[in-house]
């Protein structure tokens, strides 16, 4: 079997001698190409997942703190205002900086780490290699992709300290509130730059994301039809064609929102007495930014979580040693919330006084995208059956992500039955929804994809022992935080409050916010572990020895153990059949270059 | 702050200290267990090298696997657990006619999801443990089966059918034209407090311009002093009284950014948005004094909840609901003054008497 696996390549590369030493020789690199402004995809991908990851610190950190006020509301943490003064007066959290952290938490989760740090990273690493080109289409743009990032990252940590604070009115900057300094002072200087900010980071996606769907179209090697991609590469390709398709919406209510803030325009404000001061605005829809803001941002809970659904797909499968189930349906599952992703977005609106009937609307639409992702989690389902399961770090999370986004999933069919949602709307409940189906489902598709692919990206293997803790912990951890906060949310228990013991109606939880406080310090803990892993395994980790360590058919693997710009030495491989061929035929795995065998059984 | 600083320390000297050492404490714990974890670690890897890594894997393998039906196992009875804590805490039964359909219709949903969640749930943990890797098994190579897929296509698409059936029958019936004979109530929010104004005898709530507010001249909601219909127009604030197994509609408003009238009592939930009133309809179904009763607590009150986001006051922003019989209800509203009085003292008949004056005062504070 190896012999056979063995021989074309061997060919390709004495032929390809020359060219590749030409290759070499164009590109003296100095360090600043090749680490900083580098164009290699597979470099720009490992500075969107640093970045990324320096941001998940951060925005973590974030919440550690917010759920210390949650969880204690009425200790004093002389500490706190050590290192951050006047904003935890006397240790406490003060209720500005509160709203302060969670929406810099929710900005910074959202996009700089589940988008930007999620699918930045496995768009640019995974798709020239798993679909055979040697860069993106244009490498250049791809390198502004991330620098662009980069400067939205930028811009977003210098609101950070700033006197008036960063933007305080929540991830969703619902105007008027994010529209008037007067009314906040997180609306003041801090609004100013999150616009900026996100602008950038707007443009940053859309280069990224044009870049990805040309890539994916025009540089497939010879015999990769777009039905022999991998479900990665089909995740990415209908995540950036989301992106695509929604982020110009947000950036146009971003900047209306700007012109309200700055210019003296009326888009969304109306009718307005602040702090005592008539304002002469009229006319204007509070609203409207809503419609523009949830045209982003519902698919963009999809750009977040398709990503994790395609590596979570290739994993499962690869680590069953047995094809993906339904190839076919995933697609066109894939395909179905992509279009439904876009018809779903008043879902978010049901109480602001939406139209009845077109809620109804909505209501429909909303459920039916339940169908397409109930298909995908049976087919995940029956991928596991009868397979013969290798548990590494990143099987395990692709595990944990299936278990999290059928509780996660479940729950979103309450919510959008718009019955049920004039209860549960802004209650703890869409905490617990979006956290347990897009936050940690997202950042379980992330590990996973971290842990599978890090032999390609650094040629070193993770601790692995470190990596099951590391699993066991968040699993366990991320269900005892968010499963009982259900509860709190059926309690009407609004979100973003901040201390509940005035309340009679919501003061029955203290208990257990103090359990989940703990807990969620001790997840994070262990997340600042698995972050020792990665830096640690990047120079100190056991090394990767051989070319295709997991036994997977897909190309990455057929590259060297530690590929240079242009992957392949020698010519690109040809493909000859789909990414899951395992356990056909008695053979444990088929790559994808191997061609179809004379005898070979047909599907 | 500074100025602060040494105030507080002597006050709270003890606390303070032992605080900070707590914490470093805890932190220092971490960094220790972590230490030890990750020296573990590193050994188990070089133990993996020395002994042969396929053999270790094939062991983490049986642990892991074996962890998985653990967690499912543990994980259901955790479910089981955490219902048994916390169901009594959510609330009791609803409060308005309305939220008792929504009730309804969230078992209805918990039943169906429930039994999907177990059905899933536990074909993923024990399939995971069942077919962990075993040098006994060859993995099944199959890709696709039309009829599998077609099924559970149908019968999801079926089961949310008959959801999106009961919700919009529920929506519908919620959502509908408020009864002719409803109470109204108009809800004003800001930041960061609730005010009301009840229409009076005529039943029409009189005009109003958001440019007239004015609450050093008493007009807080900016009302038209010329339009007849709001000379019998009562404002009030924090407080709004309703009747018992009367329909009230509210008609919901901001001032400036957008609040949320959330009752969680009444299942009953809208947002108030500057320039764009609102509305809402339910039948209250038990007086405050009778859930004094249901709930064995003394202090029971409904509440009225800001839910939306709407700066640093947010979580204070709380008004009460007072569910009374009519009789009660109409001996409370006999004492109040129209608005118009209470900013046009000249007009009011009464005045000049020294009582009402301190009423006045009083509402005005
Ligand atoms: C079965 C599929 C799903 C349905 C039917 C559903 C439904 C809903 C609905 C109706 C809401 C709005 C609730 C409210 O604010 O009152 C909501 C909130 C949310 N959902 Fe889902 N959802 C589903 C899956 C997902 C997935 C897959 C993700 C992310 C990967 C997600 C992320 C979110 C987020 C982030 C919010 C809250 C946003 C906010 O208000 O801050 N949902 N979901
Ligand atoms: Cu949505
Ligand atoms: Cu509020």
């Amino acid at each position: 079997m190896s012999e056979e696996m063995n021989t074309p390549q061997e060919v390709v590369t004495t032929h390809e001698v020359h060219h590749d030493e030409h290759h070499v020789h164009h590109h003296k690199e100095t360090f600043i190409t090749k680490y900083i402004f580098s164009q290699d995809h597979k470099t720009i991908g490992k500075q969107f997942l640093i970045t990324g990851i320096i941001w998940a610190i951060i925005g973590g950190l974030f919440s550690v703190l917010f759920r210390l006020q949650l969880g204690y509301p009425d200790q004093h943490f002389p500490i706190l205002e050590t290192f951050f003064g006047h904003w935890a007066k006397g240790g406490q959290i003060q209720p500005e900086f509160y709203y302060a952290l969670i929406t810099m938490h929710g900005t910074v989760l959202v996009f700089f780490v589940l988008t930007a740090g999620l699918s930045g990273t496995f768009a640019n690493l995974l798709i020239p290699l798993q679909i055979g080109a040697r860069d993106m289409a244009a490498p250049l743009l791809n390198m502004l992709s991330y620098w662009f990032f980069f400067m939205a990252s930028v811009v977003m940590v210098s609101s950070l300290f700033i006197s008036t604070g960063p933007a305080a009115g929540g991830w969703t900057v619902y105007p008027p509130l994010s529209a008037l300094g007067q009314a906040s002072e997180g609306s003041k200087l801090g609004m100013d730059l999150w616009i900026v900010s996100m602008a950038l980071f707007v443009v940053s996606s859309l280069l990224g994301g044009l870049n990805y769907i040309s890539t994916i179209l025009n540089m497939r090697t010879k015999g990769m039809s777009m039905t022999r991609l991998p479900l990665t590469i089909w995740a990415l390709f209908f995540t950036a064609i989301l992106g695509v398709l929604s982020f110009p919406v947000l950036l146009s209510g971003l900047i209306l929102l700007l012109f309200d803030r700055n210019l003296g325009t009326s888009f969304y404000l109306s009718d307005i007495v602040v702090n005592g001061q008539v304002l002469p605005n009229e006319g204007g829809s509070a609203i409207l930014f809503q419609h523009l803001f949830w045209f982003l941002g519902h698919p963009e809970v999809y750009i977040i979580i398709l990503p994790a659904m395609g590596i979570a797909s290739e994993i499962l499968s690869v680590n069953s040693r047995k094809p993906i189930f339904g190839y076919m349906a995933m697609v066109g599952s894939l395909f179905a919330i992509t279009v439904l992703a876009f018809l779903v977005w008043a879902h978010h609106m049901f109480v602001t006084g939406l139209n009845p009937f077109l809620g109804s609307i909505f209501v429909l639409l909303t459920l039916l995208i339940a169908v397409p992702s109930a298909i995908k989690v049976f087919n995940w389902l029956t991928t596991l059956w009868r397979g013969n399961i290798r548990f590494f770090p990143s099987t395990l999370f692709a595990i944990g992500f299936v278990s999290l986004f059928i509780s996660g999933g479940l729950t979103g069919i309450f919510l959008g039955n718009s019955t049920i949602d004039i209860h549960l709307h802004d209650t703890m409940f869409i905490v617990a929804h979006f956290h347990i189906v897009m936050g940690v489902a997202g950042m379980f598709g992330m590990f996973a994809g971290i842990y599978h692919w890090f032999p390609k990206m650094f040629g070193r293997y993770l601790n692995s022992t470190l990596g099951y803790i590391h699993f066991w912990v968040t699993m366990i951890g991320a269900y005892l935080i968010f499963w009982p906060m259900h509860y709190e949310g059926l309690a009407g228990m609004p979100r973003r409050y901040l201390d509940k013991s005035s309340w009679v109606s919501f003061s029955q939880f203290a208990d257990l916010d103090r359990m989940i406080t703990i807990v969620s310090i001790l997840v994070f803990a262990v997340q600042l572990m698995f972050v020792f892993n990665f830096f640690y395994s990047i120079f100190k980790g056991r090394k990767v020895t051989s070319q295709n360590p997991w036994g997977s058919n897909t190309l990455e693997w057929t590259t060297p153990i530690r590929p240079g710009h242009g992957n392949w030495e020698g010519e690109i491989p040809e493909v000859h059949r789909w990414a899951y061929d395992y356990g056909k035929d008695g053979r444990e795995f088929i790559p994808q270059v191997e061609p179809i065998g004379a005898n070979e059984s047909t599907h | 702050m500074c100025l602060d600083g040494p105030a507080l320390s002597g006050i709270r000297g003890r606390p303070y200290n032992s605080l900070f050492m707590q914490t470093i404490f805890i932190i220092a714990i971490l960094g220790l267990g972590f230490l030890i974890t990750f020296q573990i670690a590193k050994a188990s890897e070089y133990v993996a090298v020395l002994r042969g890594e396929e053999k270790a894997r094939k062991q983490s393998n049986k642990v892991n696997a074996f962890m998985l039906l653990a967690f499912l196992v543990v994980g259901l009875i955790g479910v089981y657990y955490c219902n048994e804590r916390l169901k009594g805490k959510i609330l009791g039964p609803s409060a308005s006619v309305q939220g008792v359909l929504i009730d309804r219709m969230l078992y209805i949903t918990i039943a169906l999801t429930g039994i999907v969640f177990l059905i899933t749930q536990i074909c993923l943990f024990w399939f995971s443990y069942k077919y962990q890797e075993s040098d006994k098994r060859k993995p099944y190579y199959y890709p696709h089966n039309n009829k599998l897929e077609m099924i559970w296509t149908v019968i999801p698409a079926i089961a949310l059918t008959v959801l999106v059936g009961f919700g919009l029958f529920y929506w519908f019936k919620i959502t509908g034209d408020a009864p002719k004979d409803a109470m109204i109530v108009e809800v004003t929010g800001k930041q960061f407090g609730w005010e009301f104004r009840y229409p009076g005898k005529d039943g029409i709530l009189g005009k109003k311009y958001f440019k007239y507010i004015d609450p050093a001249k008493n007009n807080p909601l900016g009302q038209i002093w010329d339009d007849p219909a709001n000379h019998d127009d009562v404002w009030m604030e924090q407080e709004m009284h309703l009747v018992v197994n009367r329909p009230v509609k509210l008609i919901i408003g901001s001032k400036d950014v957008i609040h949320d009238v959330g009752l969680a009592h009444f299942r009953m939930k809208m947002d108030a948005v500057p320039g764009t009133p609102t509305t809402m309809w339910f039948t209250p179904r038990f007086t405050t004094k009778q859930m004094i009763k249901k709930t064995g607590n003394p202090k029971f009150v409904y509440e009225l909840s800001c839910d939306q986001m709407c700066g640093k006051g947010h979580t204070g922003m709380r008004g009460v609901v007072v569910v009374q019989t009519q009789d009660e209800f109409d001996a409370w509203m006999m004492d109040k003054k129209p608005q118009y009085y209470v900013a046009n003292p000249d007009k009011d008949p009464y005045a000049p008497k020294p009582d009402s004056v301190k009423t006045v005062a009083a509402i005005i504070k």
